[in-house]
């Protein structure tokens, strides 16, 4: 079989085994659908996320190394932030590599009692010794020794962590290809825990076609539509921080801990600012012709040495910029850029970090918390307390701070002010007060992300118009996150959706000798849906639990104040719904 | 009119690798094991890439080290492969100072660009292009 190979890695016996489960790959096409199943099958449930029990999953799609834009990798874990599902999408070169390499997924089991990093090629795994990587505080020179004593150069892909992630940071991510991430929900801190700093992984595999003639007409079909027409557009232009002022403008934006959605200094932060003024270079994922990553120029003076300067590429995005500029009220781009590239090298979730310290300031500022547990004066647009206070939640030099480090609901139950404290599902708020849309997704999707049932990008759509009922709403919420799952299952970047139609997935997989209609398709995205949400509530999730922040009542979206009981409505019937989804 | 491929202007590349992937997909083939055009990254992609291919030399290293004549000159600049007499000692790799020549580990013989300019039609930053060779 060319497909449906999963590699096997146990940490505690630094052992590694390989399995065929190409029928596994055949039923549910890769990325989501299958990691979910391989989670299922290697973890307890029960498991503490830091503990040896928790297991992380590598996985791509069918169409991967075979199509544009098919380029992300799923890991699937059990999530310290939330205690249920993790799921973290990352492109970069990972995806790629991983098939070159000649996997389709990767298992990673147990823990190890030193500091390791794997290197994974079409051999296999060897592993070495991280000590003298281990305490290192930057992601980027992790990068730069490794790069230096392995093979796969520009094929390969270097995942790893800062220091948040040895550190146990609730909201540590894992970094790829310098500036790619698996952002959300900690998987930094599980390989954290596992002692694990980096994984290289490279090969140079060919990759059989069933039907060449059609492979290259669809190839084409594909490719004309990323480059040729305005699909793509936004993403290649200004990329993703051209939403600043969009969402700005319509008062979507959330600023200042969401007190307020207009912000005077909002051209300082967007994305035609920091394009015209601090633009370096754009790079792109493997096998991804629209290049959509966006990297600033940041040059600071030595203040020790005169003629001195330091120059550093940081790459900015919509949410970063949101949760680290809008939130917490900054105004100036190079002390944007500061803060970007410090959360960067650290190795924290930027959306996260932002809203932890959104809400650390309001606290601060209502006299919930004093300078007894920030250390710092924390004030909107201070960067240089901001600076400090992002180290200190790596460095973790009190109590307080080490509770800043379990993520924003945890504090809050503890110091207070959780009406004011934006996650949903414990997880952290997305950049999108666009409206109940929104709210609902970070709510009832299973990664409590914007992107799982897209309702910020509903509530654009229905701007104007009379609002659908709950019911309906949530109706329409379910069938985008159903689809959304076979785009995922895939690894298709969620950019690429309106290219990734039904049709053209389905021929598609066809070429390379799949068979899926469009309706097999559909019902492939409700059944992994379906079976990941029972593998959430499996690892501990409870819809009677979801807090909704009273915050979120208080202040307008462009479709006004949020109605509380139009929210309870959707939710009881989401429930419902999910219930009888579920037995 | 004898052709090569020509690195036009490397600061506009973005690491995309779709060339190489164009590369392997001419043979009819998904990922780039076959890919005769290669980009890597100049220490981080923050710097900028590098794009490896043959510039089709008119006095090739390659050719005059190979020991059985499957790479012979190409009129114009540039060799021709002939795989058949090849033994696989793979010393044209080493005497390629620019790297350009792949290795093919299943068949065990280099990897040389043909000059077909396909891998161009895919390059969306306009990096790469077929030229004609100029007397």
């Amino acid at each position: 079989m060319n497909y449906g190979k999963v590699l096997y890695i146990d940490l505690t016996k630094r052992d590694f085994w390989i399995e065929d489960r190409s029928e596994l790959f055949e039923r549910r096409i890769g990325g989501t659908g299958v990691a979910l199943e391989l989670l299922k099958e290697n973890i307890d449930p029960k498991c503490d996320p830091l503990g040896p029990g928790n297991t992380i999953v590598f996985a791509v799609g069918l169409l991967t190394g075979y199509y544009p834009m098919a380029s992300k990798t799923v890991a699937m874990f059990k999530s310290p932030l939330t205690g249920n599902l993790g799921e973290s999408h990352a492109g970069g070169r990972s995806a790629i590599a991983i098939r070159m390499a000649g996997y389709e997924a990767i298992v990673i089991k147990g823990v190890s009692d030193t500091p390791v990093y794997l290197v994974i090629t079409d051999e296999g795994v060897r592993f070495r010794d991280a000590s003298s990587l281990w305490g290192i505080r930057s992601t980027i020179t992790v990068a730069r020794i490794i790069r230096e004593v392995e093979g796969g150069s520009g094929i390969r892909s270097i995942i790893r962590i800062g220091k948040a992630g040895e550190r146990l940071v609730r909201y540590a991510c894992a970094t790829t290809e310098t500036y790619r991430h698996f952002g959300r929900l900690g998987l930094g801190a599980v390989l954290g825990s596992k002692k694990l700093k980096a994984i290289v992984v490279y090969g140079k595999r060919t990759l059989p076609v069933n039907d060449v003639k059609l492979y290259r007409a669809v190839y084409d079909e594909i490719f004309k539509l990323a480059v040729e027409t305005e699909l793509m557009k936004k993403y290649h232009d200004l990329g993703t921080p051209i939403n600043v002022k969009v969402l700005h403008k319509i008062g979507a934006l959330p600023i200042m801990n969401l007190t307020r959605t207009s912000f005077k200094e909002v051209d300082k932060i967007s994305g035609e600012h920091i394009a015209r003024s601090r633009l370096g270079r754009r790079v792109a994922c493997s096998h991804c012709p629209v290049a959509c990553i966006h990297l600033a120029i940041l040059r600071e003076p030595y203040i020790d040495e005169p003629y001195f300067y330091k120059t550093t590429y940081v790459s900015y995005d919509y949410e970063p910029i949101y949760a680290i500029g809008a939130m917490l009220g900054i105004k100036d781009t190079d002390g944007l850029l500061r803060l970007l590239d410090l959360v960067e090298t650290l190795g924290l979730d930027a959306i996260s970090t932002g809203v932890v310290l959104s809400w650390a300031t309001e606290a601060y500022k209502r006299g919930v918390i004093t300078e007894r547990e920030t250390l710092t004066e924390l004030d909107w647009g201070h960067v240089e307390g901001y600076m400090k206070a992002i180290n200190f939640i790596v460095e973790q030099p009190n109590q307080f701070y080490r509770d800043l480090g379990m993520g924003v609901e945890y504090a809050a139950k503890k110091y207070g002010g959780l009406d004011y404290a934006l996650a949903f599902g414990g997880n952290e708020m997305p950049g999108y007060n666009t409206g109940p849309g929104a709210y609902l997704t970070y709510l009832t999707g299973a990664r409590h992300s914007h992107l799982d049932s897209a309702g910020y990008s509903l509530d654009q759509k229905l701007l104007g118009k009379t609002l659908p009922s709950p019911e309906e709403l949530i109706d329409m919420l379910m069938k985008e996150e159903a689809w959304r799952q076979v785009l995922s299952s895939l690894v298709i970047c969620f950019f690429a959706r309106g290219i990734y139609s039904a049709e053209k997935v389905s021929s598609a997989l066809k070429a390379l000798g799949f068979n899926f209609t469009e309706d097999d398709l559909r019902n492939l995205g409700w059944e992994i849906y379906r079976e990941k949400y029972r593998l959430k509530i499996e690892l501990g999730f409870d819809l009677d639990k979801l807090r909704i922040p009273r915050r979120i009542f208080e202040t307008e979206t462009p479709h006004g104040k949020i109605s509380k009981e139009y929210l309870d409505r959707a939710l009881e019937y989401f429930k419902k719904k999910i219930e009888s989804m579920i037995s | 009119m004898v052709k090569r491929l020509a690195v036009v202007d490397v600061d506009r590349c973005v690491g995309c690798q779709m060339c190489m992937f164009a590369c392997s997909r001419r043979l009819g083939l998904g990922g780039y094991g076959k890919s005769a055009i290669y980009v890597r990254s100049v220490g981080g992609v923050e710097r900028g890439f590098t794009v490896i291919v043959c510039r089709a030399c008119t006095s090739p290293p390659c050719a005059k080290v190979c020991p059985t004549g499957a790479l012979r000159p190409r009129e114009g600049g540039g060799v021709i492969f002939d795989p058949s007499k090849c033994i696989g000692c793979g010393i044209c790799v080493d005497a390629c100072i620019i790297g350009a020549i792949q290795w093919d580990s299943e068949k065990n013989k280099p990897i040389v660009c043909v000059y077909c300019g396909y891998c161009a039609d895919y390059c969306p930053h306009n990096v790469i292009k077929l030229e004609e060779v100029s007397k």
